[in-house]
């Protein structure tokens, strides 16, 4: 089925991301309510399954009272907007310089096999599309896979394969660094701040 | 090696609350009010006279900045918007100080914004930041409960308040010009420079436009001095800075380090040393992958800041320290940044838009020494053709790694020609 079969004839905002998109229109000055736009239709995509249907982008477009086209210029310059259907599960691996460096092409085979797809591609049961992804800025926790909203980073193709069964079962796996650490501090022991106490930097 | 107690990031890993309660005991909102109460211009020549200059990478002085703001209401209003679009390869600091962090930054609009006259700030974050913007959010959502930001400020008199806006992907919007562009609600396309932002940015509006960690160290250079601050590293060079170190070390890590430390020490101090030793080093990439690569000769003795990198013809960019160990196909590597900067041009000025894919299309033949040896004078013309005829620097950012690379690998390069060259010889 391809995207134009799947598009809706109408759109409109739910309840909830109705009264979310009031509240963001108004952190911008009055007529200046365009600078709306990248979060709305940020909003449609997540009440639409993660995808940015035409429907959507005219919604938008009408209640921030711009031309429909400068909203599909928006939609289709920034690469978080999927103006195609997408997995429930939408799986990016970081693939630049650093992450490749340690091994992000293992990540992805570790993908490839636990999932059964090539990059571009969603799986039959629509559980998951992987892509490739650019830097997305957690490189001293390289190699990475951003899925959904949350990062999981240190990965090597076990822990891959482990997350992604998670998710197939319906569960949240735990997001962040795979291995021992809580963030960016090195592994193996703190090489600054580790007098116990945070310090009285301020 | 820095002392804790002159570390400004001190939440820098989140071992501790990042919320307003952590952060308060951690040294920050303190004494705000009093800050305020010395004036504007206290706060600019404070900063002015701490040295610091600008963490986005390109490390222009950030008191001098501000100091091109109006110094009297236009009538309109004034904005701080803070760069959080964090996207250059190698570099993840702004994450850690956004989400572990992050009253730092409130609070660093709060005063950075009454230096400059704001009567608002936006923080653009990068879209993929998603968590990070929650955080920011909830801690900004705080302040304002507290009365530390919004109307009265601290009980200063002063009204303030801090916007969080999330970007949706795109490279080029870590570009201040871009930024702005985006911000208003279009594509992320830089505009010409002048009018410069303090003059025109965001609405047409007067703007400053500064990185995240400029921002969030302004408080705790306001409180412990200028001197402080300017005591730390060499001069024209002072200050902490935060480190990225990524790629062949033994423990990749962010931390915050006295500017000027030599690179060595850097990373066998903080990320465990190279693989296999230091002498197994190839090369660094030392601030984000749009400056120049260096040797390991010269890695050997470089210090970490800005003009010492810019006298090796690179440059500390974002501090983001790429390691290369002697396993490292170091074309393939370049090869790979130049694809990166392809599918982030944003298509307005043609060098860039057909440079780049040019350029990126004769590295991958690089990679496998597909080429004539004369090509590699053909790629370095273009990407001087590239450098610097674009509005924005970011045709710059994508020539300068590959003029690295020929710099310091043109052997490599030719030897990879000329082995593919005598084996299809031999194997005809």
């Amino acid at each position: 089925m391809t995207a134009q079969d799947q598009q809706p004839d109408t759109f409109v905002f739910d309840e909830t991301y109705g009264a979310e998109a009031r509240k963001i229109i108004a952190r911008y000055p009055e007529g200046r309510q365009a600078s709306a736009v990248m979060p709305l239709l940020d909003l449609a995509q997540r009440q639409h399954g993660g995808w940015l249907p035409t429907a959507a982008m005219n919604h938008v477009a009408d209640m921030l009272d711009m031309p429909t086209i400068r909203v599909y210029e928006v939609a289709s310059f920034y690469t978080m907007y999927n103006l195609e259907p997408v997995g429930e599960n939408f799986v990016q691996v970081c693939t630049t310089t650093p992450c490749a460096l340690r091994g992000c092409a293992t990540i992805l085979d570790a993908c490839r096999e636990e999932l059964g797809i090539d990059v571009g591609e969603t799986t039959s049961d629509n559980k998951f599309t992987l892509q490739e992804a650019e830097c997305l800025g957690a490189c001293v926790n390289a190699p990475m896979m951003q899925i959904g909203d949350d990062y999981y980073e240190d990965l090597d193709a076990k822990s891959t394969k482990v997350v992604l069964k998670a998710l197939r079962n319906g569960e949240t796996p735990e997001p962040g660094p795979q291995s021992d650490r809580k963030g960016s501090e090195p592994a193996g022991g703190l090489t600054t701040l580790n007098n116990g106490a945070a310090g009285a930097g301020g | 090696m820095l002392k804790d107690s002159d570390r400004i990031f001190t939440n820098l890993y989140g071992m501790d609350d990042w919320r307003l309660e952590g952060a308060r005991r951690r040294g920050d909102w303190d004494g705000t009010k009093e800050i305020m109460a010395k004036g504007r211009d206290w706060i600019v020549e404070e900063v002015k006279s701490s040295g610091l200059r600008g963490r986005g990478g390109a490390g222009f002085p950030s008191g001098l900045k501000w100091s091109f703001m109006p110094k009297e209401p236009t009538g309109r209003p004034h904005y701080l918007v803070v760069n959080a679009d964090e996207g250059e390869p190698g570099t993840c600091k702004d994450r850690d100080m956004m989400r572990n962090d992050p009253h730092k930054l409130v609070e660093g609009c709060l005063l950075a914004g009454f230096g400059m006259g704001a009567d608002a700030s936006y923080i653009y974050i990068r879209g993929e930041f998603y968590r990070e913007a929650e955080n920011l959010q909830f801690a900004i959502d705080e302040a304002y409960e507290a009365g530390l930001i919004g109307k009265n400020a601290c009980g200063s008199g002063y009204d303030f308040d801090i916007y969080v806006h999330r970007g949706a992907g795109a490279y080029i919007c870590g570009e201040e010009m871009a930024l702005i562009e985006s911000l208003e609600g279009k594509k992320g396309m830089p505009r010409l420079k002048p009018p410069f932002p303090a003059a025109m940015g965001l609405y047409g509006c007067p703007t400053t436009v500064n990185n995240v960690e400029t921002i969030a160290v302004a408080p705790t250079i306001l409180r412990r001095g200028g001197s402080w601050f300017s005591s730390l590293g060499r001069e024209n060079n002072t200050g902490t800075k935060v480190f990225c170190i990524s790629g062949h070390v033994n423990n990749p890590c962010n931390v915050e380090e006295e500017m000027g430390i030599p690179l060595k020490e850097l990373i066998e101090k903080h990320a465990g040393g190279v693989v296999g030793g230091w002498d197994n080093l190839k090369a660094v990439i030392p601030g984000g992958s749009s400056v120049p690569i260096l040797p390991k000769s010269t890695c050997d003795t470089v210090l970490m800041d800005f003009d010492s990198l810019k006298e090796v013809r690179s440059g500390l960019g974002t501090a983001a320290v790429i390691v290369m160990d002697k396993s490292t196909d170091v074309v393939a590597a370049i090869a790979r940044l130049s694809k990166f900067y392809k599918h982030e041009s944003c298509g307005q000025c043609t060098p860039c838009r057909e440079g780049t894919g040019w350029m990126w299309r004769v590295m991958e033949r690089l990679v496998v020494g597909d080429a004539e040896i004369d090509e590699i004078d053909t790629l370095l013309d273009v990407a001087s053709q590239v450098e610097g005829h674009t509005i924005c620097a970011l045709g710059d950012a994508a020539a300068w790694p590959i003029q690295g690379l020929v710099r310091h690998f043109r052997d490599e390069i030719e030897e990879r020609i000329n082995t593919r060259k005598q084996n299809s010889v031999a194997a005809a």
